[in-house]
């Protein structure tokens, strides 16, 4: 199977921060490859890493069949990035946003691909508009379509929903799908766990280090998480007390139910239990969702900032 | 009828925000340094630096006759620590040039048969040519010069008794700027200052405001080079400098009626390089600032030495040495000797390298700190 991205034991260091540590990615062609974790995990580092923003301190790889140490020059001409925070030109209209973004990738046929990407956003009619005055999700398509325009081989996007209501978010990944489809290789980093399950393969990052990776079955697989739902009369109270019972990892409140994790099925199984009878609640064992599995891979990664002192 | 709690003045909120203004502020070092750092440096160039009645004064002398009586008269000249004598010049064409090149403020010629028409009592004339472009700088010299005559030769020349009648006649050329006025000196002045103040800021904003958008992210993840954005952002800064400097030609020439005496075509060059040394400026403190404020604080901190120490406000001459070496450092100094001197003494290009190389070599510098500090990444 073709890499679009293969990059070996990255890091990258701030002062004495060490935010992404020995990064080991391999993002399949074609594919929707999406990087999980949590803030300040090192997501938004490693993108910039892929696409030549930031030099790694130590590490090699290729990103597109390009070095990633000395070849960004090549892998920016390649690769869309569409970057966390709304960074087009406020001050600029739609239309000179996008055709700015063309000269800088020296197209030819600027004034086409301009009208062609303003027609597939369905904003013809406002192309004088102010990039600035438009509201959250529009300003993320434009921004997909900016990063898009100089058709790239690999689509980098940093929290590409992030404050973007369903309807958007939804057509979004629609989009996404599409690209896919065509072709596009895309890697896109998120919070969300339904999102995460659009994915067709996942990473996980925390802390700079890569804890997880494979398709959404695998990566909860290998967690080997057992899951319980708890519902019945009078459960608020009782997360503090369920928490202390040995073997339980997490707890977590859905509506009028309790999900309770744990990976040592063999005590957690007759605790719960015991716990329930004396409660007069209901026992399920379900199946462990994504955000269980990174909760606890949250809980279980080194903290940053007692290692540092 | 009694008053909300929340209306009344709380010590406590107060307190907070006291506190939380001074944890910022200390957080804030640019702006720290600034509280700090402009009273001293203000105090220190209007104290000691700035002095509107300069003296040593760089004279030079072209000696027809040398006599004992010359001599005295130099040495007196010496001693009122108004003239600084730099040399005595064979012709009236070198001291020419020295003028014109503004290495000295007067030129004193004594001529032939001085000494003789002096014993005789008749009233020998001593040519004092005097750069006037800056009326103010020259003003205390002259007067002392026209005491000095009587008191040098009066004990040397029994029979005369002063002061019935002077033993020397001065006649004082003020060139460049007879008249004296002073709008001849401050309207060229003024175009440097402009050019400073904005071209520095504009770029210093340029750039910062990129980043503080987040735009700059973008235009790094473009295949975009650094020079290219550098030199890019730098263009529509020369031709607003371009637009300026022509604005204040026409309100010189027009309303102020200021002398044009050099090629225009001569000051439009120097003028360019003067808005490139400023644009270099502006775009390695847009580098080095990490927001808008702090460009435009460290604009203001280049700016204030600029205006006191460049001889624009104050005679330049006037400043003890220290003072001007720091002046020498910074191209509006030399900036504002090219544009008086091709403004109001027609200087050629053959007088102009003396003040070029300076501007010349402070670019050089500038430029090399900001691609130093030029982050072509995110890094």
């Amino acid at each position: 199977m073709e890499l679009a991205i293969d990059v070996q034991n990255l890091n990258k260091r701030f002062g004495d921060k060490h935010v992404v540590r020995d990064l080991s990615l391999r993002v399949r062609t074609g594919e929707i490859f999406g990087f999980l974790g949590p803030n300040g995990s090192g997501k938004t580092t490693s993108i910039r890493m892929l696409c030549g923003l930031l030099t790694p301190d130590s590490g090699s790889g290729r990103c597109l069949g390009y070095d990633v140490l000395t070849q960004s020059g090549e892998i920016k001409r390649q690769v869309g990035y569409m970057t966390q925070k709304f960074s087009l030109w406020d001050d600029l209209t739609i239309a000179e946003n996008l055709e700015f973004v063309a000269r800088m990738f020296g197209m030819s046929g600027r004034r086409e691909a301009v009208d062609r990407a303003l027609d597939d956003l369905g904003l013809a009619g406002r192309r004088n508009q102010l990039a600035g005055t438009l509201s959250g999700g529009w300003k993320q398509r434009l921004a997909l379509a900016a990063c898009l325009l100089h058709r790239p081989r690999l689509l980098l996007l940093d929290e590409p929903t992030a404050g973007v209501d369903p309807k958007a978010r939804r057509d979004f990944w629609e989009e996404i799908h599409r690209l896919s489809a065509a072709g596009i290789t895309i890697l896109v980093s998120t919070h969300y766990m339904d999102e995460a399950e659009r994915c067709h393969r996942l990473a996980y990052l925390s802390y700079g280090s890569l804890l997880a990776a494979g398709t959404a079955d695998e990566v909860i697989a290998a967690q080997q998480l057992a899951t319980w739902e708890l519902s019945g009369p009078g459960l608020t109270g009782l997360g503090a007390e369920l928490r202390r019972l040995p073997g339980v990892e997490q707890v977590a409140s859905f509506g009028a139910l309790l999900h309770v994790s744990g990976a040592d099925v063999a005590t957690l199984q007759p605790e719960l239990e015991r716990f329930c009878h004396a409660h007069g609640l209901a026992l399920e064992r379900v199946g462990s969702t994504l955000e269980d599995v990174f909760i606890r891979l949250m809980q279980h990664s080194p903290d940053p900032f007692q290692e540092a002192s | 009828m009694s008053r909300s709690p929340l209306s009344r003045f709380s010590l406590q909120r107060w307190l907070g925000i006291v506190i939380k203004e001074f944890i910022q502020l200390k957080r804030d070092r640019l702006t720290f340094g600034m509280i700090i750092g402009i009273p001293i440096i203000q105090l220190t160039l209007f104290g000691f630096a700035i002095n509107s009645d300069p003296k040593h004064l760089p004279t030079a002398v072209v000696m027809a006759e040398a006599s004992p009586f010359s001599r005295a008269y130099l040495a007196a000249m010496q001693n009122s620590d108004y003239f600084d004598l730099v040399g005595s010049v064979a012709s009236e064409r070198e001291a020419q040039r020295l003028l014109d090149r503004g290495d000295v403020q007067f030129v004193i010629t004594f001529p032939a048969g001085f000494q003789r028409a002096l014993v005789r009592g008749e009233q020998p004339a001593l040519l004092v040519e005097a750069d006037a472009t800056d009326p103010v700088a020259a003003g205390g010299a002259i007067s002392v010069l026209n005491k000095l005559g009587n008191e040098v030769f009066t004990p040397d020349l029994p029979g005369f008794h002063p002061p019935a009648k002077q033993l020397v006649e001065l006649r004082i050329h003020k060139r460049y700027n007879p008249e004296g006025v002073t709008a001849y000196n401050i309207v060229p002045g003024l175009m440097g200052v402009i050019l400073t103040m904005t071209m520095v800021l504009m770029t210093g904003l340029a750039m910062t405001r990129e980043r503080e958008r987040g735009t700059f992210e973008n235009l790094l993840a473009t295949p975009a080079t650094p020079l290219e954005v550098m030199t890019g952002k730098i263009v529509p800064y020369i031709l607003i400098g371009l637009i300026q400097v022509s604005l204040v030609l026409l309100a010189a020439r027009f309303i102020f009626g200021v002398p044009m005496l050099g090629s225009l075509l001569l000051l439009y060059a120097v003028v360019l390089l003067f808005i490139c040394a400023n644009l270099t400026l502006g775009i390695t403190f847009s580098s080095i600032a990490r927001n808008q404020l702090q460009a435009m604080q460290m604009t203001f901190f280049f700016f204030l030495p600029s205006i006191l120490l460049s001889g624009f406000m104050f005679p330049f001459r006037g400043m003890p040495g220290w003072a001007q070496a720091i002046g020498n450092c910074l191209p509006l100094t030399h900036f504002l000797v090219l544009v008086r001197g091709i403004l109001l003494k027609g200087n050629d290009y053959s007088l102009l390298w003396p003040q070029v190389w300076p501007i010349l070599a402070f670019m050089a510098v500038v430029l090399g700190v900001g691609l130093k500090t030029f982050r072509r990444t995110l890094d």
